[in-house]
């Protein structure tokens, strides 16, 4: 057997035993439903690379219009002006609330495309390895997890300000058709980080084994 | 289905990784600690005292403050003598009208039946292991619902949203806050409570009648 690690290590799987995913309680390989909580038992997430990179790129594909529509549609005293993502945080920087659109670039701009390329570099690193240690792979995909739903954020502002401003001819507050296509990237996003097996990273040391730095 | 085989006697000793798989021994932490995966520093189980008590609370708690959430509204303008108030059903509502129509469905979804669902489903699957019964029929589905549900209850999000939606409309118009932000903001700390205090390796096996 090849050594992943420092140690000896042994996997479940090499010990022909399956962790339920739900309740973590062992059984051995092969077996179908787990004894205590009945979940269905799979030793790795099954066709978990063809999901990933099918829901990454359904987030990507969508992450585009949702940039180049607009997000609000302001109309005040007869005029109507639309405001996209990205001209909705330079507002917020023009008009002084720096800590606010930073904020908004954080959740709408920076976690969702440091998502994009976090999830494909991982899935490259698994099939081709990768100069980060399994480790710094293994913190990266935790936080991509944590950090995903957070973007929902801008879909909620755009719910909360056409909810409340809704003063008539003074002024008025309209969704725009890229506040779905956001909301779509983000669940798609989502979906991806959900799919993703971090065994895989671990599987793959022993074909990719880690090189050490000199 | 209740056969003990010798193999699942000796299985009981043994954890794997949920990261990584790799296979250890089962070690329970000392009281109040985490115990950690060697080689990739996942979390294993941890050892917190109470966690029905603690996950029984922030379930009641939620439930509770959801309700005040939705009643009340979160947050009101004034303008030229106009006033508003959205409540979350106002801004739930908000992408009813044309194509983003599916949107309501999604938002209500984050911010209100799932953390609802979430909470229900707790109460339902912990409540008799509090009182020292059998889990209820169906008490093993509950759970995993909730866990599996937890990544989508987006109402801490929201209060963020709230806070943002605030800044971007303070010179338009004045704007106050309702008890629903402050039931939204509760929230927030009974999430962060219920982060830190659930164990699901623990609950699971608390749930398991052969092992009571």
């Amino acid at each position: 057997m090849a050594l992943a690690g420092p140690q000896e290590t042994i996997t479940a799987r090499e010990a022909g035993l399956v962790s339920c995913d739900n309740c973590g309680t062992l059984a051995p390989l092969g077996s179908r439903r787990c004894a205590r909580c009945r979940a269905s038992l799979h030793s790795r997430r099954p066709n978990a690379s063809q999901r990933v990179w099918a829901w990454l790129l359904a987030g990507i594909v969508c992450y585009i219009p949702a940039n180049l529509y607009p997000m609000l549609l302001t109309s005040t005293f007869g005029k109507v002006s639309e405001g996209t993502i990205i001209g909705g945080a330079i507002e917020l920087f023009e008009y002084g609330a720096w800590f606010v659109a930073v904020i908004v670039i954080l959740a709408s701009v920076v976690i969702p495309v440091a998502k994009f390329v976090v999830i494909a570099m991982l899935m490259l690193g698994i099939r081709h390895g990768s100069r980060l240690s399994a480790h710094r792979r293994m913190q990266l995909y935790e936080f991509t997890e944590f950090i995903g739903r957070w973007s929902m954020v801008d879909v909620f502002v755009v719910a909360i300000l056409s909810a409340l401003v809704q003063l008539g001819f003074i002024a008025s507050i309209n969704p725009g058709p890229a506040a779905v296509c956001f909301a779509l990237s983000v669940v798609f996003t989502m979906l991806s980080a959900q799919s993703f097996d971090p065994r895989m990273i671990w599987d793959s040391l022993e074909e990719h084994p880690p090189r050490v730095r000199r | 289905m209740h056969t003990r085989h010798p193999i699942s006697e000796n299985l009981d000793r043994l954890i794997a990784c949920r990261a990584c798989d790799l296979l250890l021994d089962r070690v329970i932490p000392p009281p109040g600690k985490v115990a950690r995966c060697p080689r990739c520093h996942h979390v294993l189980l941890s050892n917190k005292r109470n966690v029905i008590d603690n996950t029984l609370a922030a379930a009641i708690s939620t439930a509770i403050l959801m309700v005040a959430a939705v009643l009340f509204p979160f947050i009101a303008l004034e303008e030229a003598g106009l006033q508003r108030d959205a409540s979350v059903m106002d801004a739930i509502g908000a992408f009813a009208s044309g194509w983003s129509a599916p949107l309501t469905i999604a938002v209500a979804a984050f911010i209100v039946v799932i953390p609802v669902t979430r909470a229900v489903a707790l109460i339902y699957a912990l409540l008799p292991l509090r009182f020292g019964k059998a889990p209820a029929n169906g008490a093993a589905n509950s759970f995993r619902l909730a866990m599996a549900l937890k990544p989508w209850s987006m109402a801490e999000i929201f209060i963020v949203g709230v806070a943002v939606a605030l800044v971007k409309v303070t010179d338009l118009a004045a704007v106050s806050l309702g008890p629903s932000f402050w039931a939204f903001s509760a929230l927030i700390l009974v999430v962060v409570f219920e982060n830190s205090t659930l164990c699901e390796w623990t609950i699971w096996r608390l749930l398991d009648p052969k092992k009571r």
